[in-house]
Parts: C-alpha cells; sequence; structure tokens
C-alpha cells in the first residue's frame, strides 16, 4: 500500500494528474526569486524550456544570458558563485553537465562553489529530438564529483522542494530534470530532505526492495500494485543519489533480502551501481537492474521508448520476478 | 600612489628577487613551468607591490581588487610574488608541489587564501572574473577585477565566450592581462594555432586594448590605471613579454614552457640572476 506517512497525492495510480519535472523547477526558482535575494538565473538560449522564463520575467536584473555557451554558463556561474550570489544554471543536461563536465569539475566542484546545475530533458523520455538530446550519463557524471550534491526528482512537486533545498544547501548541486509531463507523486505536505530516502509503498512483509530514481517512480508503484497478490513489494525513492542514504539502503535491502533499481540511465555509474556499491560493502543480496544498458537512445514516443528500453511496468514487474526467484534459489 | 622613478628601480628590484625565489622553487620541487613564470614577474610584481588594493595580513578583506589567474600553469611567480608580498613566510615557497604544501602544482584557492579561484584547465579562468565582475556590479562595488591569462590558452572556445560575455555586458570593472610572449607547449603560438590579429578580436567584441612592453613597469601600471578610466567596456592589456625574461640563454625557447631547471642550470640561473641585480643596483647608485 501507499505509505501514507508520505502525504502522497489521492489517486495517484488511479487517476494522476501530470505535469513535467522541469515545472516544478520553474516554480520553485520563482519563490527563491522572491524570498532570497541572491539567487541568479543563468541560461544557455533555453529559457522557455528550461522553465526560467517567468523567473526571467519578473526578475530581469537577475537573469543572465550567455547564449549557446555551456562551459561560459558553468564558469560564469562558478565567479558569480565565488562573489556570493547563488546561481542557478539551465540548460539539457546532455550539454550541461555533458559538454561543460571539465568546467564543472574545476571551477565548481573543486573550487566548491555553490553553483546550482540543473539538467533538463534528461533521460530518453524527450523521445522524438533522439540520443543527441536524450542524457543518459549525466548522474554518472556528476556523481563522482567530490562535494557534488545529486539530486534526481519523481515530480514536479519534488523538483520545486529540490530546489528551494538547493539554494539552501552550502555546496554545489546538481538537479536532474524531465521533459515529458509525468504523473504527480508527491503533495506540497509530503516531506522532503536532501540525502534522505523515502519509502512510497509499504510491502506487508517486504520480499523484494525496489531503490528508483526520477520519474519512473510511478511505474515501479504501478508493479508492486500489479504483484501485490504475488509478491510483497517495498518502493524506495531515492531523489539523492549523492549523498546516498546508506542506512536506509541497508536496511530495506536487510528486510527484503533482495532488490531492483530502476532509473532512466545507462545502468553503468547511475543509481544501480550507487546501491550495488554501498550493498557490496554491507550487506550483499540478488540485484536486478532497470535502466538503459549500454545503449544510446533514439527518436520515438516517451512511452513507446520506455518500452523498447525496457523502463515499462511489465519490465520492472519481470525484474522483481526474477530478483525474488534468484532469491529463493 | 605617485610612480618616482625610485619606485619604478625598486619595483624592477623586486621583480629579480621574485625571478630568484621562482628559480628556487622550481629546483626545490623538481617539475614545473619555468618560461612564463620569469616572464610575468615584472606584472606580478607591479600588481602586488603598486596596484593591487590589498591586505596581505587580511586576504579575505572584502574591499580588496580580485587578481584571477587563469594560465594556473604559471602560478609559482604568483606564489613568490605573494611571499614576498607577506601573505605567507618566503620559506614556503619551497614547499611548492610537496605533499601536504598549500602550494598546489596548479592554485586551488580552498588550499591558500588569496588566490580567489581554482585553475589550471585552460580557457576558463576568464568568464570565472567576468562571472565575479558582474556579480559585484550588480552590487555596485567598487573593487577592480584583473585577471591574467595566456596567450595559448586564446585556442580555447570558452576563452572566446567570455570575452564575448564582458564586451557585451560591458564589464568596465574587469580588467584582463594577456601574456603575450608567442609560445605554447608544442611551439610558438603563431604555429601551433595562429591567433593572427587578436587585438582586432577583442576590439570587435567591444573591448578597449592597450598593448604594453609587459616588462616596462611604467607602461603597464599606466596602461592599469588608463582601465580605469574606460566605461562601458572590459579592457585588455596585451602585454609583449619575454618568455624565460631574466636568463639570457633560455629567452625566446618554448622549450622551457614545462621543465623546471636541474639543479647544476639552477645554480648558474641564480648566479646569473643575482650578477644582473648587481648591475642594476650599481647603475642605480
Amino acid at each position: 500500500m501507499l505509505s501514507p506517512a508520505q502525504k502522497l497525492a489521492p489517486e495517484l495510480l488511479s487517476k494522476p494528474t501530470f505535469a513535467p519535472t522541469r515545472d516544478g523547477f520553474g516554480r520553485g526558482l520563482l519563490e527563491l526569486g522572491e524570498k532570497d535575494p541572491r539567487v541568479v538565473a543563468l541560461c544557455a538560449d533555453l529559457s522557455e524550456s528550461t522553465r526560467m522564463l517567468a523567473f526571467k520575467e519578473k526578475y530581469p536584473e537577475r537573469f543572465i544570458q550567455v547564449g549557446v555557451a555551456e562551459q561560459n554558463l558553468a564558469t560564469i556561474a562558478s565567479g558569480l558563485a565565488n562573489y556570493g550570489k547563488i546561481p542557478f544554471i539551465a540548460s539539457y543536461a546532455a550539454f550541461s553537465p555533458g559538454r561543460n563536465n571539465e568546467q564543472i569539475r574545476t571551477t565548481i566542484s573543486l573550487n566548491n562553489v555553490p553553483v546550482k546545475i540543473v539538467g533538463s530533458h534528461a533521460g530518453l523520455s524527450v523521445g522524438p529530438d533522439g540520443a543527441t538530446h536524450q542524457a543518459l550519463e549525466d548522474i554518472a557524471l556528476m556523481r563522482v564529483q567530490p562535494n557534488m550534491t545529486v539530486i534526481s526528482p519523481c515530480d514536479a512537486e519534488e523538483a520545486r522542494k529540490a530546489t528551494l533545498a538547493a539554494a539552501a544547501h552550502p555546496g554545489p548541486v546538481y538537479i536532474r530534470l524531465a521533459r515529458e509531463k509525468t504523473p504527480v507523486i508527491t503533495t506540497p505536505d509530503t516531506p522532503f530532505q536532501i540525502g534522505k530516502a523515502m519509502e512510497l509503498w509499504q510491502g506487508t512483509n517486504p520480499q523484494v526492495a525496489v531503490f528508483v530514481t526520477g520519474p519512473l517512480a510511478h511505474n515501479a508503484l504501478l508493479a508492486a500494485q500489479a504483484l501485490a497478490s504475488e509478491i510483497s513489494v517495498t518502493v524506495i525513492n531515492l531523489h539523492t543519489i549523492k549523498p546516498l542514504d546508506e542506512a536506509a539502503v541497508v536496511s530495506f535491502a536487510k528486510q527484503a533480502g533482495a532488490v531492483v533499481t530502476v532509473e532512466e540511465h545507462q545502468v553503468a555509474g547511475g543509481l544501480g551501481s550507487a546501491v550495488a556499491e554501498v550493498l557490496a560493502q554491507n550487506y550483499s543480496v540478488p540485484m536486478e537492474f532497470i535502466g538503459v544498458h549500454d545503449r544510446f537512445g533514439q527518436s520515438g514516443g516517451g512511452a513507446e521508448l520506455w518500452r523498447e528500453y525496457k523502463l515499462d511496468v511489465e519490465s520492472i514487474q519481470a525484474a522483481i520476478r526474477t530478483v525474488f526467484a534468484r532469491k529463493l534459489t | 600612489m605617485v610612480l618616482t622613478e625610485g619606485k619604478v628601480k625598486e619595483l624592477e628590484r623586486t621583480a629579480e628577487a621574485i625571478r630568484e625565489t621562482i628559480i628556487e622553487m622550481l629546483m626545490a620541487a623538481g617539475s614545473g613551468h619555468t618560461a612564463g613564470p620569469l616572464g610575468m614577474a615584472d606584472i606580478f610584481t607591479a600588481f602586488y607591490f603598486h596596484i593591487l588594493r590589498q591586505d596581505p595580513k587580511h586576504p579575505d578583506w572584502e574591499e580588496r581588487d580580485r587578481l584571477f589567474l587563469s594560465n594556473g600553469h604559471i602560478v609559482p611567480v604568483r606564489y613568490a610574488a605573494m611571499a614576498h608580498a607577506g601573505y605567507f613566510p618566503i620559506e614556503e615557497c619551497l614547499t611548492l608541489r610537496k605533499f601536504g604544501s598549500r602550494l598546489q602544482g596548479h592554485p586551488e584557492r580552498m588550499r591558500l587564501p588569496g588566490l580567489e579561484s581554482t585553475s589550471g584547465p585552460l580557457g576558463s579562468g576568464l568568464s570565472q572574473a567576468a562571472g565575479y565582475a558582474y556579480g559585484a556590479r550588480m552590487d555596485n562595488k567598487n573593487f577592480r577585477v584583473y585577471c591574467i591569462m595566456s596567450d595559448g590558452e586564446q585556442d580555447a572556445g570558452n576563452i572566446w565566450e567570455a570575452a564575448m560575455f564582458a564586451g557585451n555586458n560591458k564589464l568596465s570593472n574587469l580588467t584582463a592581462v594577456m601574456d603575450r610572449n608567442n609560445i605554447q607547449i608544442d611551439g610558438m603560438t603563431e604555429h601551433v594555432m595562429p591567433l593572427e590579429n587578436v587585438r582586432a578580436k577583442y576590439e570587435a567584441f567591444n573591448w578597449h586594448v592597450i598593448e604594453v612592453d609587459g616588462h616596462n613597469m611604467r607602461e603597464f601600471i599606466n596602461a592599469v590605471e588608463q582601465a580605469k578610466a574606460i566605461f562601458e567596456r572590459p579592457t585588455l592589456i596585451l602585454a609583449h613579454t619575454i618568455p624565460g625574461k631574466g636568463i639570457k640563454e633560455i629567452e625566446f625557447d618554448y622549450t622551457w614552457h614545462g621543465k623546471p631547471p636541474t639543479q647544476e642550470e639552477g645554480q648558474k640561473f641564480l648566479k646569473e640572476l643575482r650578477t644582473l641585480k648587481g648591475a642594476i643596483t650599481s647603475e642605480h647608485e
């Protein structure tokens, strides 16, 4: 059943409302504009699609356009943060942190300045734009950098909260967003804390723990619901991939004895890897990985691509069954 | 501050002392870059002993001028100048590149107060300085932001993104200094990747450009003063310098870009520098 403590959206499984995570970021940024005069927003010619537009219109003196220049986006922001501002930089994840990775490494992470990097249009769900624009490696790029915090919100509301939390966090932060509308899972009353795992679905006597990040959380919930009479499943939202809530990961894995990880990202280096690193050191259990297996994306509809790359509800169900069977043998 | 003849002579002597320290540092480190630091000794001396509004005992002083170094590999000259200016003991210079030292091979802001930024990978310092200058202008701060960069790193696209940004935003509180020494690791800049008319390029992006002899104290300091009077535009001081300046046998030799002197070479270079200093002093007297 859905975890009552999380005050999740009513009817989120039967009749969900839809919004893209990037919208939540846009709302959060606007709130920050009011709250904190140090917050500035920088964009590389994508202010509408990254949802910076409302901030730009309300606070033009705090909006900085750098043009199609993602390396400059990161380094100008580094200077602003070094001076004392709290810069949010937004582009597509394929370009930032894709194209400007070294600038982020040297001038933001090593320099340890509080730039908030917002990578939109991450994952296959970008759809028709194709492989060039479908970032599937950004979590890996960001989580290997010391000082960096990595957040991948599950819905628009969580993205709003992550934006507010990122501004209050003293160091650099990466927030991963998606273009497509996805079900809204959480509410303004749902607790959110950087680095804190969140149980979304409780199994009565859990036999498999599903760790998920990003909007695929909804697919994981549907899979858990569909299997309810067959296998008892816990679904845990790991919105913060770094620092990972290691205690929670170990505890849920111990409780269930088998783990599935779910992410819209390369399996190499993403959430699955992060969870596997923790469990290999602390409590080894059978694991299955839902994610992209060393392939690039391609053009198509979001749902269609999720099916092709086995990120859909049925594939998650199959992975749960497989790992459950492995546990018993 | 009035720049008397006596002051100029004093700055020149300080620059020679800094060159000696650079050679001693590189000998102790056993690795590092020689040509660039020697070539920029005069300009760093001008900054740390005349131009910068600073307090070496309080490197975080709010109102200080900010000096960014984009081509981090020439940082020995900065460390040496900072030590001579009183930021830290000169003896600490000999810890350059050693385990546990605050004087990392490439500068790290978080390790040594007063460095302003972390740099080394080329091409990204100008935009960091521009971002800093932009933020300071938003808050009406009146300190100056300086950025020293190399000519070799003009190959990097990020530099031109920054040049466009600073010109477009009329960052007149920003003064960049380009060390135009015509060398980079693989050879002469005009052989590796010609910069063509680099002055015209910056002017096309709305920069005010001043060309100077980077070893002429008075000329350089005057250019910095002139930049303060230029409104609505950032200024680039195109400083023509001699790589390896001060050691005759390595001047203009690009092979000295990225290597330190051996102990034997170092002793010879130190002797040459000390003799030269003697000559300047006796001439002055």
